[in-house]
């Protein structure tokens, strides 16, 4: 259903030979099993199609990100399905639910322990900007301690608004987009 | 009145009742004492055995008078069903003595009444922060504390215990192994945090801490006008959050003293249901899944995705659907919503079937959960347990039939009870209760009453949007109301409904204005939490595991 976006220049394309006469074909075999690529896109193909997510639910929005795992809207379908609850094991960090400030020390040693390359979503109003919560223990938004690929909106967004943050994402990773947000972040609790 | 005076007369025998206050509003039953008697007091009601069942203890915060707070003690009587609020004033930084000694259960509210308000309780052997961070100054609930003013926190506290007599909570024991459980770790649901001291594989002394999710709902509470709390409300317990929509909403109706239209009733008792089935579904889903039975999970979510639709249907939210007013509801329901509801529950009733014979049948989930951590009955009620945990205990207590509200009276459904206590048990009363809701809503989707879903109450529910929009008295009264605000008169009222996970309770103070002064919840699963320490002690960790995932801790209402 989104052809435009799945189809991007990072795809593989196979060198094809489909109009050549046998004999050519004998003659440069390996073409006929061979595609070419930049190693990088090749690379980001694989990333893109194969993210491991850690879902960090703290609240209302992790019940929707159940849902987007579950059975109706399955995120298998994206290659997304091996939810890992170590950050040492996922490349995806998903923050579905309020930061608080008493978590947000947290939060950060969990993103710290994720190897690389990772990415983070923030999921629901509350991890972007903490929502309709501008009270004395919220955190306003996630990315206050850690880099934020990209913020879906909504409280809580509707599974299919995830999914779409999900292939923004792998739209990202697939052209290797730049992120300086993440390139220039320090740990705000580490003193310089 | 009756009671009162009952009570007063039983008080006398041992109290100078001179210096205390009896009164009757709205509907409730209030005694004021002095503070140095409250503790005695407690202990003498609980010893006749009056009021079993503390349900809570919070502060409020009165600035301008010479006693700025009041401690607010809400008792409950399983015997006669009734309630009895108890206030006591205290001024800034003087003490007030603990309830523990009286009702176990006291413990976790008064750190959060010193938490959130500076109230010291003597004697409380463990008075710590307990919702908001250990580096935060000040006490948010205060009228004078800013509700934006943040303080950051740049550490999390080090593994600690709770101290008891003969060991002090924060030196640990070299024998043991010191275990730390969250807050991220899967079986801890996101928020929650246990630690332990481990002796191989069993838990020699627990701790729990909370607060990770403190979204202060309460000063948000009291900085948004009434119809504003709604969509807060339903962010407490997220798994059946329009359970919290009317329980809130009943108590601001009791304050401004309307009835709800039957329609309007009868729905909210369809939403409720729908939300308790729901909301075990989540519960008995991921507690199979802590115990390594995934297929169940997925299974349970198909169910509730089913009633998603459903609820998609109704206000087109799925999960938080902030559909009650104050005053009935949002809006009717469509054309031929009751008869799908009627169609889904079949399916919840074969599903819910399927699903028992899956997990409460099966071996495994049998071993792993049969005799596991028991509560007794005495120690369930001590403790301030509600809901189905309470009933897994064997105590029949369901206020839907002890305080019937919306017509629960007239409706015909069975309050499963347990036995042993264990965390079998509380599985099979959740299942049992998500069949008896499936009645519940059958009965109530048969016969909908006519009539609107909504008072007409020019003060209190705004004008539907045709009226808005095509004249001018629409639009002057839905101007007149945004303005000026649904003001209920001055009063406190405690009003409780029976949610998911037992006994939800708004305690509502209204000074005349357009917000809500104080608005205190009582969370079911608090009390419930409050008591995994004690559960757990000399238990596997896995079996710690279970009983966690069996408490059905929704951080949301946990930490508020």
């Amino acid at each position: 259903m989104h052809n435009n976006e799945v189809r991007d220049s990072s795809v593989p394309t196979q060198s094809s030979h489909a109009g050549a006469t046998g004999t050519q074909a004998a003659n440069d075999l390996s073409r006929d099993f061979a595609f070419t690529s930049k190693l990088d896109h090749i690379v980001a193909w694989g990333r893109k199609n194969s993210l491991w997510p850690m879902p960090y639910g703290t609240a209302c929005c992790g019940i929707e990100f159940m849902s987007v795992m579950g059975p109706k809207y399955d995120l298998a379908r994206f290659g997304a399905e091996v939810a890992r609850f170590s950050p040492r094991q996922a490349d995806l960090l998903v923050v579905a639910g309020t930061i608080t400030e008493k978590m947000a020390p947290v939060i950060t040693r969990i993103y710290q322990q994720m190897l690389e390359p990772k990415y983070v979503i923030a999921m629901g109003a509350c991890a972007s900007s903490g929502g309709f919560y501008r009270a004395y223990h919220v955190l306003q938004g996630v990315d206050k301690v850690i880099p934020v690929d990209v913020y879906i909106p909504g409280c809580p967004p509707t599974p299919e608004a995830v999914m779409d943050g999900i292939m923004v994402l792998q739209r990202m990773i697939a052209t290797n987009q730049p992120r300086p947000w993440k390139t220039n972040w320090k740990s705000p609790y580490e003193q310089a | 009145m009756n009671k009162l005076e009952n009570l007063k007369h039983k008080l006398s025998e041992k109290f100078k009742i001179q210096n205390f206050k009896f009164s009757h509003a709205f509907g409730d039953d209030v005694l004021e004492v002095p503070k140095e008697d409250a503790p005695q007091v407690l202990m003498h009601l609980k010893n006749i055995g009056e009021f079993d069942f503390l349900m809570d203890v919070c502060g409020a915060d009165y600035p301008t008078r010479e006693k700025r707070f009041d401690v607010v003690y809400h008792l409950f009587s399983s015997k006669d069903n009734t309630r009895l609020r108890i206030k006591a004033q205290v001024g800034d930084g003087e003490s007030i003595g603990t309830a523990i000694p009286a009702y176990r259960g006291a413990d976790w509210f008064e750190r959060e009444a010193y938490d959130m308000y500076g109230i010291i309780f003597e004697g409380h052997p463990n008075l710590r922060r307990i919702l908001t961070h250990h580096q935060f100054v000040g006490h948010p609930l205060r009228k004078d504390y800013d509700s934006d003013h943040r303080q950051a926190c740049t550490a999390s506290l080090p593994i600690h215990f709770n101290n008891e007599p003969g060991s002090p909570g924060d030196v640990l024991n070299d024998n043991y192994i010191p275990l730390n459980i969250g807050p991220a770790h899967t079986a801890m649901h996101g928020t929650l945090r246990v630690m332990a001291e481990m002796d191989g594989e069993t838990i020699v002394r627990c701790n729990n801490e909370i607060g990770y999710l403190h979204r202060c709902f309460e000063k948000m509470a009291e900085t948004h006008p009434y119809n504003q709390v709604i969509p807060y409300t339903d962010r407490l317990n997220y798994c059946s959050a329009p359970m919290n929509n009317i329980g809130y909403c009943k108590a601001v109706e009791r304050l401004l003293g309307v009835e709800i239209p039957a329609k309007a009733q009868a729905m909210r008792v369809i939403l409720a249901e729908l939300s308790r089935i729901i909301d075990h579904t989540i519960s008995i889903g991921t507690g199979a899944m802590d115990l390594g039975a995934l297929t169940s999970f997925f299974f349970m979510f198909g169910l509730r995705e089913q009633v998603y639709g459903l609820f998609e249907k109704l206000c087109g939210a799925r999960l938080t659907v902030s559909m009650t007013r104050v005053g009935g509801m949002a809006q009717d329901a469509p054309d031929g919503w009751y008869d799908e509801v009627l169609a889904l529950c079949k399916e919840i009733r074969r599903g819910t079937d399927e699903m028992a014979s899956m997990v409460v049948d099966n071996k495994i989930f049998i071993q792993r959960t049969r005799g596991v951590c028991p509560v007794s009955a005495q120690d369930a009620i001590q403790w301030g347990y509600t809901g189905p945990m309470l009933r897994g205990c064997g105590v029949n207590l369901d206020l839907r039939k002890s305080n019937p509200y919306y017509g629960y009276d007239s409706l015909d459904f069975d309050v499963p009870v347990g036995t042993s206590g264990d965390i079998y048990d509380r599985y099979l009363v959740r299942f049992e209760e998500m069949r008896q809701s499936v009645r519940i809503i059958e009965q109530v989707c048969k016969n909908v009453p006519g009539g609107d879903y909504t008072i007409r109450d020019k003060g209190i529910v705004l004008p539907e949007k045709k009226d808005v929009y095509g004249n001018i008295e629409g639009l002057m009264n839905h101007f007149m109301l945004i303005i000026k605000g649904l003001r209920p008169p001055a009063g406190e009222v405690y009003d409780a409904t029976e949610a998911a996970n037992g006994e939800l309770g708004f305690y509502l103070v209204s000074d005349g204005s357009a917000n809500p002064y104080r608005l205190k919840v009582r969370p079911p699963c608090f009390a419930i939490y409050q008591s995994y320490p004690t559960v757990v002690k000399g238990a596997m960790l896995a079996d710690a595991i279970a009983t966690i995932a069996s408490m059905n801790l929704i951080a949301g209402e946990l930490d508020r």
